[in-house]
């Protein structure tokens, strides 16, 4: 088979899983299934954009998006103790104005596009190859050498999603017991045990009378 | 043979379902944080697709970043919904009024 036919046909196919399964996502009545069905979407658009040659940003989505974006909603949707039904109501109520809108608003897009006059861009060489790299290469060269700057206020915007995070879930519990481990490093032992020097001393004899009668 | 009106169509796509999504899911915060995920998976779609069409690397570079942003904005957003629930017993839409607005 031409290979050009062969990646129209697997774009259809990776395409149709995408929509169907974020079409399932928006659906979907369980939350949990939502999730799921948001990992599928995310797993076939990076095969779409390894068929684009972009292996590194597709590895990345799976990486990030499916191995630790997903997990987390997971986390948290398992861990809420959510009333399935009760958030459904209005599903009917806003279906006709959701839909509506989304055909509109695809109608005036795809007029935007101007679908035919695109179909002149065809998949040429790749770029990365052209330039003599791989992919991964090729993004490496930009990142550090043009987007540097960028690159590394990406890096800040990571750490302080992490300290946000951690400080608005974080709860100090009034009920419990804290202990302080730079107190506990800094106890001195003279201030616990006094040690007292004193002289032998035998204890009494005990006396007959004293014996327990037994 | 894949042209980049394909890509551009899906990504339209894409992003009108999670559009659609905000509205008819308008109760449950977490479908509507994961629409907000469509909605920047369509726009990622269409960054690849135009970088790798006019062979300019900017684009993907821009897909990083936006990658980065997302998983921050995720992060924060999520232990918020946490923090939310924690103290309203709810992450319904409509019971989160406080504010009036």
């Amino acid at each position: 088979m031409n290979p050009q036919t062969l990646q129209l046909i697997c774009f259809y196919a990776f395409g149709f899983v995408t929509v169907a399964a974020a079409l399932s996502v928006i659906s979907l009545k369980n939350t949990v299934h939502a999730v799921l069905a948001l990992v599928l979407t995310f797993f076939s658009a990076a095969c779409l954009w390894l068929l684009l040659e972009a292996e590194f940003l597709a590895l990345a989505l799976i990486v990030v998006y499916v191995g630790a974006v997903m997990v987390l909603f997971l986390f948290v949707v398992m861990m809420l103790d959510i009333d399935q039904e009760k958030m459904r109501e209005g599903f009917v109520k806003f279906l006709p104005v959701g839909l509506i809108v989304a055909v509109v608003m695809l109608a005036e897009m795809l007029g935007l596009v101007g679908v035919r006059a695109m179909n002149a861009h065809v998949l040429g060489q790749n770029p990365a190859v052209a330039a003599g790299m791989s992919n991964t290469e090729w993004l490496g060269h930009a990142l550090y050498t043009t987007f540097l700057l960028p690159f590394e206020i990406a890096a800040l915007i990571l750490t302080v999603g992490v300290v946000a995070a951690v400080a608005l879930t974080l709860r100090e519990r009034r009920d419990a017991r804290y202990e302080t481990p730079s107190q506990q490093v800094r106890v001195d032992p003279r201030n616990r045990v006094r040690i007292v020097k004193m002289a032998a001393v035998r204890p009494d004899e005990p006396t007959a009378s004293q014996e327990p009668q037994s | 043979m894949i042209s980049l009106a394909h890509y551009i169509v899906l990504g339209a796509v894409l992003f009108c379902i999670a559009v659609a999504g905000l509205f008819i899911n308008r109760k449950n915060v977490i479908v509507l944080l994961m629409s907000i995920e469509l909605m920047l998976l369509a726009v990622n779609m269409n960054f690849v697709a135009f970088s790798r069409f006019l062979g300019d690397v900017s684009g993907q570079v821009f897909v990083f970043f936006i990658l980065t942003v997302a998983a921050a904005e995720a992060a924060i957003g999520l232990a918020i919904l946490v923090l939310l629930f924690r103290n309203r017993s709810t992450i319904n839409i409509a019971d989160i009024d406080s504010m009036k607005g």
